[in-house]
């Protein structure tokens, strides 16, 4: 009857919706193929002009520092370095973040507080950390560690704490007329309801601590035998290794990429996305 | 017009004792709704009927405990009502009272697992046949954001019957839809109603609506709500077009717009205590 009708578009639209997307996903994707290998050609061209290798080398010339690095297991272990501290930045980051928001959610002061520190804290760079970070830490991990979790701690309990506020209050009150406890109303009812900004959170922080990362390494290498891929930059720029120097940016490029594409988008697809969330 | 009275229920499911409702405090407070006393039986359905802003909303949060009252008593089966509970459902006017990132079967499942208790396999059952009392079947596994309005609020509608509430509260559940939806959904709530013989405290500033849903409508006069009138929707009067119909139609718009808003607050003696 009437019903029917009303109801039948609504009913056919999510079958046609992931068809649509991922012909609109293959079409994005190539447009970048072809630009990306433009910029390849217009950087091989220009270095040839050049044609000074310690200035700019090829692009073929980095391409091949880079399978290189790779084959050598140099690039590898440098990135494994890099990426293992930037993990332990990361989840101490994400462990403070989420105490700070919990404790804002729950009481006033826990949320005066975080405005406050964010308020004061967020717009201090990580590296201008750095010089404290060395007299408390010393030179070495911990000290990166220390700047990584600063980078990423107030830009992930800023956009958690903005997503726990705008959760609808029809939602809230749903989720309270089922009797459910604290913890499982946060967990199960604003966690998810926040996800969008949680996870423009967690991407922000991601970006922040990847960048933050990579300049103290250039800034004050940590030691030879166990640097990072800022190290590596740093090292291979003082034995004028030019190709190599692009091999290193090449790979914190790809590792960006590829963390942004798989994780991130992919994270995002599997949940707001599905759920119709995103903004 | 006075307050219709209708006989004391000498075992109210709900009692509302002089409830005043108010926002902030001193100079600046606003009063929402004021000295509102009115019982429900099991099995009745009392419509909140006025105009926009008279306090219908205020009230039926805080009989959802909500919201807090700041004058009188809501009694729940002889207790006072406390925090939120299973034990009064509510279906809000608004879209997004159905959790996103649950499916259609999803939503209606967590809600008897956690409102209820069940394990998952009696609540997944329980919400299926819910689902297919309003024909929603179909749709099972779709998330609410590939629903239509009317379909989201069914669903709304499902999971609120499926838990079993002692009353169902529903604010203008019907309100955002367009008018041949709303129709027919007014009917289906009746149907279920009926199968279930639910007690439901029903908000609208419809008429029509008020007295199709309603078994009684108590009409709120503007800012500040007060009570105007209490009446009970004959039977007769249930179907669209007929004298009954228009007769208690024209009577309850004389209530709402007619002599005005100030002199017609009923006088306490009026009023029956349940
Ligand atoms: N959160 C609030 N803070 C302050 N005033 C409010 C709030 N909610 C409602 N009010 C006021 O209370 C009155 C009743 O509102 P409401 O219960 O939403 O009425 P209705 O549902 O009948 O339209 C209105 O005048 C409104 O402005
Ligand atoms: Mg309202």
């Amino acid at each position: 009857m009437a019903d029917a009708t009303l109801a039948a578009p609504a009913a056919t639209a999510p079958a046609a919706a992931p068809a649509d997307q991922a012909s609109r996903l293959r079409f994005n994707g190539w447009r970048k193929v072809v630009l990306l290998l433009g910029l390849a050609l217009l950087w091989e061209g220009y270095a040839r002009h050049l044609g000074n290798a310690l200035l700019l080398p090829t692009f073929s010339a980095t391409v091949r520092a880079l399978v290189e690095g790779f084959a050598s297991g140099e690039l590898l272990a440098r990135t494994a370095t890099s990426l293992e501290l930037l993990l332990m930045g990361y989840g101490a980051g994400l462990v403070l973040a989420a105490l700070l928001t919990a404790l804002a959610s729950l009481s006033r002061w826990g949320a005066e507080l975080l405005e406050l520190l964010t308020a004061m804290l967020n717009p201090l760079p990580a590296v201008a950390l750095l010089p404290v970070a060395l007299l408390w830490f010393g030179i070495g991990a911990p000290s990166l560690v220390f700047v990584i979790t600063h980078a990423v701690l107030w830009p992930v309990a800023l956009s958690s704490y903005a997503g726990f506020r705008s959760v609808p209050r029809t939602l809230r009150m749903t989720g309270r007329n089922l009797g459910l406890s604290a913890p499982r109303f946060i967990i199960e009812i604003l966690m998810p309801a926040a996800l969008p900004q949680i996870l423009a959170g967690l991407r922000l922080g991601w970006a922040f601590a990847w960048r933050t990362l990579i300049a103290a390494e250039l800034v004050f290498g940590v030691s030879a035998r166990s640097g990072g891929i800022g190290w590596f930059i740093y090292t291979n720029r003082a034995q004028l290794e030019t190709a190599n120097v692009f091999a290193g940016l090449l790979t914190i490029i790809l590792v960006g990429l590829i963390v942004e594409a798989l994780l991130f988008r992919g994270a995002a697809r599997a949940t707001i996305q599905r759920w119709g969330q995103e903004q | 017009m006075g307050v219709t009275l209708r006989v004391a229920e000498p075992d109210p499911l709900l009692s509302l004792d002089g409830v005043t409702l108010r926002y902030g405090s001193g100079a600046s407070a606003v009063t929402a709704v004021q000295d509102i006393t009115v019982d429900l039986a099991v099995g009745d359905r009392l419509v909140l009927l006025g105009p926009s802003g008279c306090g219908k909303s205020s009230l039926l949060r805080a009989v959802g405990g909500f919201q807090p009252v700041d004058g009188g008593r809501i009694h729940l089966r002889g207790k006072p009502v406390g925090k939120p509970g299973p034990d009064r459902m509510a279906v809000f006017q608004e879209f997004d009272q159905l959790l996103p990132w649950r499916t259609v079967l999803g939503n209606v499942r967590y809600a008897l697992q956690r409102g209820r208790g069940l394990d998952r396999a009696t609540a997944g059952k329980r919400a299926r046949d819910w689902i297919g009392r309003v024909g929603l079947t179909r749709v099972l596994d779709a998330y609410p954001h590939t629903l239509s309005g009317g379909m989201k609020q069914r669903v709304a509608i499902a999971r609120a019957f499926a838990l079993e509430p002692d009353l169902l509260l529903m604010d203008e559940p019907f309100a955002a839809l367009d008018a041949l939806t709303r129709r027919q959904m007014q009917d289906e709530l009746l149907a279920l109603c009926e199968q279930t013989g639910a007690s439901v405290l029903f908000v609208t500033h419809g008429i029509d609506e008020a007295i199709r849903v309603g078994t009684h409508v108590l009409s709120l006069s503007p800012h500040p709500g007060r009570m105007k009138a209490l009446i009970p929707v004959p039977l007769a009067a249930r179907q669209r077009g007929t004298t009954a119909f228009a007769q208690l139609e024209a009577s309850l718009q004389a209530d709402l717009l007619g002599e005005a808003d100030q002199d017609t607050a009923p006088p306490s003696g009026e009023r029956r205590h349940g």
